[in-house]
């Protein structure tokens, strides 16, 4: 149920390299991002101009907004939450262009951007508070402890479910509605949907990057 | 073989509820935003913020629901069993 003939994938199947799609993808979105970076950066200008002036006006902004959902604290943990926008908004992206999966659509992918952030809130926790970061899961009161430990661990194993599938079902879903439109009406019927998938993308980006935020705030915090 | 159709038709009913409640709780969470915005139009670019997360967490249960469907139409984990016990 996704698009009837991948670039990539047929690439792959010539090499013979059986690594399934999503990785491929995976690589070529890496490739995009390193190439572009590298490409924005060779010449910095003092008047940034051209590719220059875009990437500075796409870093300012999640720099913008780390300060605004987690204070000067944020700032370490801009590399990588912004390598998470930049990535996922990239893989979202090249939905659109025919020939082209998404490797947000495979829940593998997500897994792995899920858990790093589930990795990370935890580490950043124990680095910032030590055995008190503990304290996170104990709750107001002591009497109640035992109970609270065993919601606020359900409550967290619950993120990175909810993260990876959250991002999965949107694009898997996009993905699908996309191809029974193109089944159903090939000309012109999918281009709202297109138009849709457009909006969903970064929509879902934010929301991922926001959340991602959200967590590693938590961790810092003390508990109350 | 009945046994799949049962299946989609699951599949179709589940999607249905799920979709109806959460439809009606996004509603609700864009109509209390849209009258902060009307009575507050400064507050805007954080009225939105907080919506798009909430939204996102809404929308979040039609996902799982989305995904169970999923599973029940292509990856079903009793398809061999059935599929066995049909050819007995």
């Amino acid at each position: 149920m996704t698009h009837p003939f991948l670039i990539l994938q047929w690439l792959e199947e010539q090499l013979h390299l059986h690594l399934g799609e999503h990785v491929v993808y995976t690589w070529f979105v890496m490739v995009v991002l390193i190439l572009l970076s590298f490409a924005a950066s060779r010449s910095i200008k003092e008047v940034p101009s051209g590719l220059q002036n875009f990437m500075e006006f796409v870093v300012g902004g999640l720099e913008n907004l780390i300060e605004e959902t987690m204070g000067s604290a944020g700032k370490p943990y801009f590399p990588l939450i912004a390598s998470f926008a930049l990535f996922i908004l990239v893989s979202n992206l090249i939905a659109l262009i025919p020939g082209f999966y998404p490797p947000t659509a495979n829940l593998n992918t997500n897994a792995a951007l899920a858990l790093t952030v589930f990795a990370m809130t935890h580490i950043v926790g124990i680095k910032e508070h030590g055995i008190k970061y503990l304290k996170h899961f104990m709750g107001p009161m002591l009497v109640l402890a035992p109970l609270i430990f065993i919601i606020e661990v359900i409550g967290h194993l619950a993120r990175p479910l909810s993260l990876s599938l959250r991002l999965f079902g949107n694009m898997y879903g996009h993905e699908i509605v996309l191809m029974i439109f193109i089944g159903l009406v090939p000309f012109l019927l999918p281009v709202p949907m297109m138009l849709m998938g457009v909006l969903v993308a970064l929509i879902q980006t934010f929301v991922f990057t926001l959340l991602a935020m959200i967590y590693i705030a938590g961790a810092l915090e003390e508990a109350h | 073989m009945e046994f799949f159709g049962w299946c989609v038709i699951a599949a179709g009913i589940g999607m249905g509820l799920g979709s109806f409640g959460t439809g009606i709780g996004q509603g609700l969470a864009i109509k209390s935003a849209v009258e902060g915005v009307a009575r507050n139009p400064g507050a805007s670019g954080k009225i939105l913020t907080t919506m798009m997360i909430g939204l996102a967490m809404v929308e979040s249960l039609a996902i799982y629901v989305f995904v169970v469907c999923m599973i029940i139409l292509f990856a079903n984990p009793f398809t061999t069993q059935v599929v066995e016990l049909a050819t007995k």
